[in-house]
């Protein structure tokens, strides 16, 4: 049994815990409000965005495409740009997204194809351990606080730059979609060589627009914007999963440490109850003997 | 008739109301967008958005920096990439 004196330390030290734990969830629904809105304030863009890419689908593509529509005719080397947080302590957050690129790139393989990483945010590093020679680049982003679309932007230009470099033919993007703060999915999507949306009937039939300069032109400047854009979701929902999931994690955290509470204290009284009949006891039976 | 504009930024919806006129800078020429415009589809270059609420009313003026413009049958829709 142990002594009195442990059991209230070990009590104590469980409390202080807790009160980390549950500043730590309240933090979390705090900045996930706010990740939220940041997340919802970025769809119209996308949206919107989409429906350009949509209409000028079906008017360009063919020989003089981009590199960036029509890929590079090859799809040996596979980039996979994984996205995770900067912090731990978010329940399974980052290790489901290292979980579901590491069985994309073990599909790849077996596919024989050769598999590159490209590391956005620290936790992805993990990655490091298991494919130690096929890491291509870890972008740093260690300083950024709330995400910006310029931050996306740096991601998707060093990915253009890289791929018209040669140094890949196809990129998956992935990340964490936000469902509802109870729930997250590890997501991966394909974005170089642009997947184009379909097109939707009804610009076929629509007016003729007219375009300044030319759609090839319109569309080589909306194919890096696209990418970009992507990212940024992909960072936005990323932030919102992240602190949907650190408040779950911290959640059950602050509960288990209630419960050991509640059981150590019982030990504890029952630990002190035990001591103080002992005494009374010796003292009893003490008085007895004289 | 108002023309309805919306400009949005890839970090939220930035306007979206019913104007006079908007002065947009195409990378070939500043254009201006009445109510009734036809469809139309231009880059932008980095310059002033010049917003008019009524027919002689005084211009309001928008940074804006990359991005496009398209006027469709439901009004002009600005994306850039950062304004303010």
């Amino acid at each position: 049994m142990a002594s009195l004196k442990a059991l209230k330390v070990r009590i104590n030290s469980v409390k202080s815990t807790q009160k980390i734990t549950k500043a730590m969830k309240m933090v979390a629904a705090a900045k996930l409000r706010r990740a939220q809105e940041a997340a919802q304030n970025g769809r119209p863009y996308a949206e919107r965005l989409e429906a350009v890419m949509a209409s000028l689908a079906g008017r360009v593509g063919g020989v003089g495409a981009s590199p960036l529509l029509a890929g590079t005719g090859k799809d040996q080397v596979q980039l996979i740009v994984v996205a995770t947080s900067e912090r731990g302590l978010a329940g399974a957050f980052n290790s489901n997204i290292v979980r579901a690129a590491r069985r994309k790139a073990d599909e790849l393989i077996a596919q024989g194809k050769t598999v590159k990483f490209y590391i956005a945010g620290k936790k992805g590093r993990v990655l490091r351990r298991f494919f130690p020679d096929a890491i291509l680049a870890d972008h740093e982003m260690g300083h950024i606080k709330t995400v910006a679309f310029d931050d996306a932007r740096a991601v998707a230009d060093d990915l253009i730059a890289r791929f018209l470099k040669g140094e890949f033919d196809v990129a998956h993007l992935f990340y964490s979609k936000f469902v509802s703060a109870l729930v997250q999915e590890p997501m991966g999507i394909q974005i170089i060589p642009v997947p184009m949306p379909a097109k939707t009937a009804a610009t076929g039939a629509a007016a003729v627009v007219e375009y300044e300069p030319d759609e090839e032109s319109i569309l080589a400047e909306l194919l890096p914007r696209n990418i970009a854009v992507q990212i940024f979701r992909a960072l936005l929902e990323n932030a919102a999963s992240e602190q949907g999931s650190r408040m779950n994690a911290m959640d059950n955290a602050t509960r288990n440490a209630g419960d050991m509470i509640n059981r150590l204290s019982i030990q504890y009284n029952r630990t002190r109850q035990a001591a103080i009949t002992t005494e009374l006891v010796e003292i009893i039976s003490g008085a007895e003997a004289l | 008739m108002p023309l309805h504009f919306e400009l949005v930024t890839p970090e939220k919806l930035l306007r979206s109301e019913e104007v006079h006129m908007v002065t947009v800078p195409g990378t070939e020429g500043d254009f201006a967008v009445l109510e009734g415009h036809a469809p139309f589809m231009s880059t932008i270059r980095d310059g002033q958005l010049l917003v008019q609420r009524t027919a002689g009313g005084a211009p309001e003026p928008i940074a804006i920096r990359g991005g496009f413009a398209e006027v469709s049958d439901k009004g002009l829709t600005v994306l850039a990439e950062h304004a303010d």
